[in-house]
């Protein structure tokens, strides 16, 4: 008995140092840089670009971390707010219910909503008002703007989502959009889009890739030159937000995203730059 | 009479046939289309590298050592737990109001949907405890998950202890609690084994419940209080976020690999435990 | 003398110990009893705030999901309906073709095929559910928007066949269990009867396996009803009422996983109450599955 006994306390000794010891020696590299760790919550579309700045950030501060994790603007906002978070991300404005509880914004990037459509469809642009009849029901086949004779499939995001918000808002169709495939995600939407011929979605500019086809928009290209100069008008603000004025670790982790090797990931990841 | 009878007959084998041959179809389409897609995928670099997308490295080492962890956890929770709660439902408690009671809610905790230990892991571990999105949170949750079945499996073996050991143990003059652990235990240790095994696959499988306790944080989790994806939701983010098909298989692939290997352990315990049931009860 | 009192010493220590070590037992059995209360408190504490502030007629009849607009609705019924559906389809393919494979399985299988397919239905019940998904995904969505040439794939059938796909292992072990466990003489007792082989397995077997594979239907039930990752990955998820098989549709644990993680305020607190709602059904399912399992002796996995 005595010898079992041992050995399981024993084992769960070891377990609990090979634990422990794992991340000794992963946190032990380089001393002489300073070191930060922060935790970054919120919008699917921000943590794109989130991800890879804080990879870079890593790679600047060796031994630092930086944990970007999804859930989306609310929960971005939310985990500001109660603190559990050093960072927010938002991929929409505060609400008039968010504002007022010491959350300051950063505004580290600027995204369009690029309006996509499967790459085998004909149509390359539409007006602003063919986008509202499409997304609101109003048009059900691509036929009736000289595309295919195909049903049309919507494919938006789900209640909350910033993205949404920020679509619905510039494009007057609030509570109207129609919800034929409801995606999580951005990454979701595009590859539901992908997927099907018949669909259409939006999607954050900056994750537009070549298995989806942007929409001209009124003749303008949803490009970042025109997101910048505001020609393009589908967009909308990357917020990072913190609780009061950033704690150290985010103030380097800012610092870096508005430095000019930040802004520059920003840019080659197809957001539009702030500085 | 008679050839009613032979066409019922002929009927029902038809449809025994038929039924069987479909399962047997669904089999081969799931497992082929994953091995099939997903075997080309498998690379030593993929197994090996880090997940780092700017630095075009997509392995899936940190999934597989954060999968590990929180296994390791969970059954460090649950297993004594569980084996403990067994050995009371077996040896000590009067069948009553009691062991009812815990028998229905063992049976409840079997039937909760993952969605909702999710639930309750973000409401209790996350917020209420503020664990955070972390390997702990997500061990926590999983840990009341698996309990029933170590509780059920280690109950059933512990039951095929033969009873003249116990009672020999007991007239030498062993304690009951000597009993327990020198006689009981070692000979109900490949059921046991059994229960750690099954709970080890529900944990690799799980996503639903991880993805709001344990988190995505795609790196090796540097402690238990940082988050860390595990396979299974690596999959899961693979596939929504259209981020990758191929790695998506490739994963997918790695994960049907561990389910066999598991289930294969499995089984051979299943065969030793029933090997003894079946000796235990020659007598 | 010296060693008397040693003794005494070693046993109050043991005694102590044993003391220790059997409440330790009894402690750990009832943490389930322990974590279901806490679950059951958490949930309810809160989800149903919100779903009183809503109404809870309003809450579970409602027709309109629209949380995030100003006068947005919180109706769940959609959802409600969609996990009907979905379960109810895949008991319907689920069901005869596990309990005829259970058949061939247990009393018709030459040996070669029991040895591939047993191994093969442990196989399917220990994949992961997004593996399952991800086959959905890539190969059931597809096939069904082409097979039945639909603007789209994503739909209520695409769910209904990943579940069947996914019950079928429970509903198999199972029933393999409970036509084993039939007693000998019936089957002796009709075969000598002069019934046929087969009308033996469906007249005598079948019927007094009733109740150990009903509950092994009320476990893919469970089953059904419970996954999340595999259904929204082909279901659509649009929060509309399902309007036919081939609708896009939503299920209570897809507005949970998919919502959960953008919602505040009330709309958090709605997606907490439609877990209670998913709480209930398995807590009624539960109730079931014991009353049955006490009426005809218990069988389990």
């Amino acid at each position: 008995m005595k010898f079992h006994k041992v050995l399981a306390i024993i084992m769960a000794a070891v377990l609990m140092i090979a634990l422990f010891a794992g991340c000794k020696k992963d946190n032990g590299t380089g001393e002489e840089t300073d070191t930060y760790k922060l935790s970054i919550i919120g919008s699917t579309s921000v943590q794109a670009i989130a991800g890879p700045l804080a990879e870079a950030f890593e790679d600047k501060y060796p031994g630092s971390s930086a944990e970007v994790q999804g859930g989306g603007s609310t929960v971005g906002v939310t985990q500001a707010t109660e603190g559990a978070a050093d960072i927010g991300m938002a991929s929409r404005n505060l609400k008039d219910s968010e504002q007022g509880k010491g959350l300051v914004e950063h505004k580290i990037a600027v995204d369009g909503i690029a309006i996509v459509v499967h790459p085998n469809n004909t149509l390359t642009s539409l007006t602003t008002e063919q986008v509202q009849n499409l997304f609101s029901g109003v048009i059900t086949n691509w036929s009736e703007l000289g595309g295919a004779d195909n049903p049309v499939v919507v494919v938006s995001r789900e209640e909350g989502s910033g993205t949404r918000g920020a679509f619905e808002e510039i494009l007057d169709l609030e509570d109207m959009v129609l919800q034929t495939i409801v995606s999580d995600s951005t990454g979701a939407v595009k590859a539901t889009v992908a997927g099907n011929e018949n669909a259409i979605g939006y999607i954050s500019a900056g994750s537009m890739d070549s298995s989806v086809k942007a929409m001209v928009i009124d003749g303008v290209e949803c490009t970042t030159a025109n997101i910048k100069s505001g020609v393009y008008t589908v967009s909308r603000p990357f917020l990072m937000l913190t609780l009061g004025e950033p704690n150290e670790n985010a103030k380097a982790f800012l610092d870096f995203v508005f430095s000019k090797e930040g802004q520059d990931i920003i840019e080659n990841e197809g957001y539009v730059r702030v500085d | 009479m008679n050839r009613k009878n032979k066409s019922y007959d002929l009927i029902m084998k038809a449809l025994i046939w038929i039924f069987s041959a479909v399962t047997l179809v669904f089999f081969l389409l799931v497992t082929g289309f994953i091995i099939i897609k997903g075997a080309p995928q498998i690379s030593w670099s993929f197994l090996t590298d880090i997940y780092k997308v700017t630095a075009d490295k997509h392995g899936i080492l940190p999934m597989m050592v954060n999968t590990v962890y929180l296994i390791l956890i969970t059954l460090l929770i649950s297993v004594p737990v569980g084996i403990f709660a067994a050995i009371y439902l077996v040896e000590y408690a009067k069948p009553g109001k009691i062991v009812s009671v815990i028998r229905f809610t063992t049976e409840t905790l079997a039937g909760i949907p993952s969605i909702v230990y999710g639930l309750f892991g973000l409401i209790f571990f996350v917020s209420f405890l503020k664990l955070d999105w972390s390997i702990l949170s997500g061990a926590l949750t999983l840990s009341i998950m698996v309990l029933p079945v170590i509780i059920r499996t280690t109950e059933e073996s512990l039951k095929t202890v033969p009873r003249e050991y116990k009672e020999g143990s007991l007239a030498l003059g062993a304690t009951r609690l000597r009993t327990i652990f020198k006689i009981i235990l070692p000979n109900a240790i490949s059921g046991i084994l059994a229960a750690v095994i099954l709970s080890i696959g529900r944990i690799v499988g799980e996503t639903a419940a991880l993805l709001f306790t344990s988190g995505i944080v795609p790196k090796i989790a540097q402690s238990i209080f940082n988050s860390g994806r595990t396979m299974s939701l690596h999959l899961y983010l693979l596939v929504t976020e259209g981020i990758s098909t191929d790695e998506a298989y490739g994963t997918a692939f790695v994960l049907l690999v561990i389910v066999i290997v598991i289930n294969r352990l499995s089984a051979y315990l299943a065969g030793r435990l029933r090997k003894r049931l079946q000796g235990g009860s020659a007598e | 003398m010296s060693n008397a009192s040693e003794l005494k010493k070693f046993n109050k220590k043991t005694r102590i110990m044993t003391f220790l070590v059997e409440n330790l037992f009894m402690v750990c059995a009832f943490v389930s009893v322990l974590a279901v209360a806490i679950i059951t408190f958490f949930i309810f504490y809160s989800g149903l705030p919100g779903m009183i502030e809503i109404g809870i007629f309003d809450f579970i009849f409602g027709t309109d999901w629209s949380p995030v607009y100003a006068d947005g609705g919180f109706g769940i019924l959609p959802m409600i309906l969609g996990s009907i559906y979905a379960t109810a389809g895949a008991i319907i393919i689920g069901v005869p073709v596990g309990l005829f494979t259970a058949v061939m399985l247990s009393r018709i299988a030459p040996k070669w095929l029991s040895r591939i397919m047993r191994p093969a239905i442990e196989l399917l019940a220990g994949i992961p559910s997004v593996v399952y998904g991800f086959f959905g995904l890539m190969v059931i969505v597809p096939f069904v928007q082409k097979f039945f040439s639909l603007p789209m794939g994503q739909s209520l059938f695409s769910a209904i066949l990943i579940l069947s796909l996914m019950i079928l292992p429970t509903v198999i072990t199972i029933s393999i269990t409970s036509i084993n466990s039939v007693p000998r003489e019936y089957t002796e007792a009709s075969l000598a009867l002069g019934a046929t082989k087969i009308e033996t397995i469906f007249k005598v077997e079948i019927p007094a396996a009733k109740s150990g594979i009903l509950s092994g239907v009320i476990l893919g039930i469970g089953r059904a009803i419970g996954e999340t990752m595999a259904v929204i990955m082909v279901a659509g998820n649009s929060p509309y009422m399902p309007t036919g098989l081939f609708s896009s549709f939503r299920t209570l644990t897809g507005n949970i996983a998919i919502e959960m993680g953008y919602a505040s305020g009330l709309h958090r607190s709605a997606l907490f109450a439609t877990g209670v709602i998913l709480f209930v059904f398995i807590m009624i399912l539960n109730l079931v599955l014991m009353a049955i399992t006490r009426k005809g002796g218990a069988v389990r996995e």
